[in-house]
């Protein structure tokens, strides 16, 4: 069970040549230079394809592909540089896994420059535990200057996962989850958190908080302690601390219908900074407290729903509840054919909208070898719908940080 | 003599805590004492709610997480759900099923994708969905449920 990849592939499937990879980069290189990608075919963004910015100083280019493991299915790569603060002492990391669902920059890269440790009240290095579903993130709060695109966020606090000087705590241990701290843990070298959130945990975890939730430790040689930290010393969303376009990010991506072995797109920095960055005709969604909204699904509300694109499927109920048959050997959904789907989003401030989608079985997806990213790939989840990948293909997503001002009001909100 | 007395039986009582076994201290498959100690590890306000075939412990604690602990007639916890903004302590809330819910999340190849959690052995479903600041999950042992109760109530 739960296994999100195709187990069958190994990376020698992923050359090249073999995918005629090489001429279809020519072909994608003379249509960015011609500074727009017009995206043909109809996707989840309905009848108009979407449109993908791919010049100016505030465009990534974003990769979905089989990752630096070569067996990943619908993660969003894009390439970062991380710098000594304030040197031209530099990495670059490529394939970094662009997630709205979170915030803050995780390395589990092995990194080749020394970035200075972030020290506690205590005079003693500071370490982080935060849980993601598909493991936790241990490791040191480091102090970088992230470059991607023409943006920098300087002296910013990461979490360096590959450095493994400080044991696991107890306390991180008893979550149950595994750790995500390798480049084959996390099929990434890195995670990107871009989402909604300035810091990772925020005011819970700041001196003065009655709800600490214990995610930051100071480490003494005689071990980790769960401490508080202040919001300018918590992993913080690199985006907020842009000099400019920091109020949020757009992600773009084609329509994907059936299999494709690579996808290319963009991640956009700022909303309507920049003549490539307005919210056009997007609705805007706000989001309650937790970062969530609503979605109805054949008569029921769901109110823990939400936008991620870390998530790599739709995720909902289950199959009592959806009526879509499981997978026998994933934990993702395999209908004897696929499933045309609506559901209506409704964000706190009243705006809603319908989302057509479909579920295809995903062993049939799979089965092809070589593809990665699967526009109909879902599974089940619990009372909520997680949107993954899949919705941010053929749709630009607008993902604004909480407390930025935008041209369509103040985050957090999306907007699609 | 009666200072003496109080005195001994603080100890006692003192030595009766630091020697109940840390398992006890837990929700599933415990009996319906263990929500009172999983009350005092978190510090936590209890509400108790009767439902048809079973009462519902809720727990609220200073995190901000609800739990909520599902107990059968017959006193056993049969069920547990929590909704909060970061991950419970699942070593508490599943006690005895805690190392199996271990194993299968290192056995699953669940990693390197962002997924919703979904374990289903014979004698333990556990799933969370969620991100940072927002998880809700379930844990249930299938053959304890209530006749004609859906696994979905348990939330």
């Amino acid at each position: 069970m739960n296994d999100v990849r195709p187990s069958d592939l190994r990376l020698s499937d992923l050359r090249l040549s073999d995918l005629g990879l090489s001429n279809l980069r020519g072909w994608y290189a003379l249509m960015v230079a011609t500074g727009l990608v017009l995206v043909t075919g109809c996707g989840g963004g309905g009848s108009k394809p979407n449109v993908i910015t791919t010049s100016g100083p505030n465009v990534a280019a974003i990769s979905v592909n089989r990752g630096p493991t070569g067996n990943d299915v619908n993660e969003a790569f894009v390439s970062v540089t991380i710098c000594v603060p304030n040197t031209s002492t530099c990495q670059t990391i490529p394939d970094v896994i662009v997630d709205t669902g979170s915030a803050g920059l995780r390395l589990t890269a092995p990194l080749t420059i020394s970035l200075p440790q972030q020290m506690g009240s205590n005079s003693h290095p500071v370490a982080e535990c935060l849980p993601f579903l598909s493991g936790f993130s241990w490791g040191p709060v480091q102090t970088a200057d992230i470059k991607i695109a023409s943006e920098t966020a300087s002296a910013v606090p990461v979490q360096v996962m590959s450095d493994a000087a400080f044991p696991v705590p107890g306390a991180c241990s008893n979550m149950g989850l595994q750790p995500i701290d390798t480049v084959a843990a996390l099929g990434a070298n890195g995670l990107l958190g871009v989402g909604l959130a300035n810091q990772d945990c925020g005011p819970a975890c700041a001196p003065g908080t009655t709800s600490n939730p214990n995610l930051y430790y100071e480490c003494p040689t005689t071990g980790c302690v769960a401490t508080t930290e202040a919001l300018a010393q918590q992993v913080a969303n690199p985006v907020a601390t842009f000099a400019s376009d920091n109020n949020g990010v757009v992600i773009e991506l084609p329509a994907v219908n059936g299999g494709e072995a690579t996808v290319n797109g963009s991640l956009v920095f700022g909303i309507g900074t920049q003549s490539n960055n307005s919210l056009g005709s997007a609705k805007v969604y706000t989001v309650d407290e937790f970062g969530n909204f609503t979605t109805t699904f054949k008569g029921q509300t769901y109110s823990s729903s939400f936008l991620d694109s870390g998530s790599n499927g739709f995720f909902f109920l289950n199959s009592n509840t959806s009526g879509i048959s499981d997978c026998t050997d994933s934990g993702f959904y395999c209908p004897q054919s696929p499933q045309s789907l609506s559901a209506t989003n409704q964000g706190a401030n009243g705006a809603s909208g319908s989302i057509k989608f479909s579920i295809a079985n995903a062993d049939s997806l799979f089965s092809s070898g070589n593809d990665s990213a699967f526009g109909d790939l879902g599974g089940p989840g619990l009372n909520s719908f997680d949107w993954g990948l899949p919705f941010f293909y053929g749709r630009n997503v607008f993902t604004v940080i909480e407390g930025k001002s935008t041209p369509g009001g103040t985050g957090p909100f999306w907007a699609y | 003599m009666n200072r003496i007395l109080h005195a001994y039986a603080a100890t006692a009582l003192l030595a009766l805590i630091l020697a109940v076994p840390s398992r006890m201290m837990a929700a599933l498959g415990g009996n319906a004492a263990s929500v009172q100690a999983d009350q005092i590890q978190l510090q936590a306000s209890l509400r108790t709610v009767a439902a048809e075939g079973y009462t519902v412990h809720e727990l609220h604690a200073a995190t901000g997480m609800v739990i909520r602990e599902f107990v059968s007639p017959s006193g056993v916890v049969f069920g547990v759900a929590f909704d909060g903004p970061w991950f419970p302590d699942m070593h508490q809330l599943l006690s005895s099923h805690f190392e199996q819910f271990q194993q299968a999340m290192a056995q699953s190849s669940n990693r390197g994708g962002r997924r919703p959690i979904e374990v289903t052995l014979p004698g333990l479903v556990v799933r969370v969905a969620g991100h940072p600041r927002h998880y809700a999950g379930q844990a249930y042992v299938p053959d304890m449920l209530p006749q004609g109760m859906k696994a979905e109530e348990i939330r």
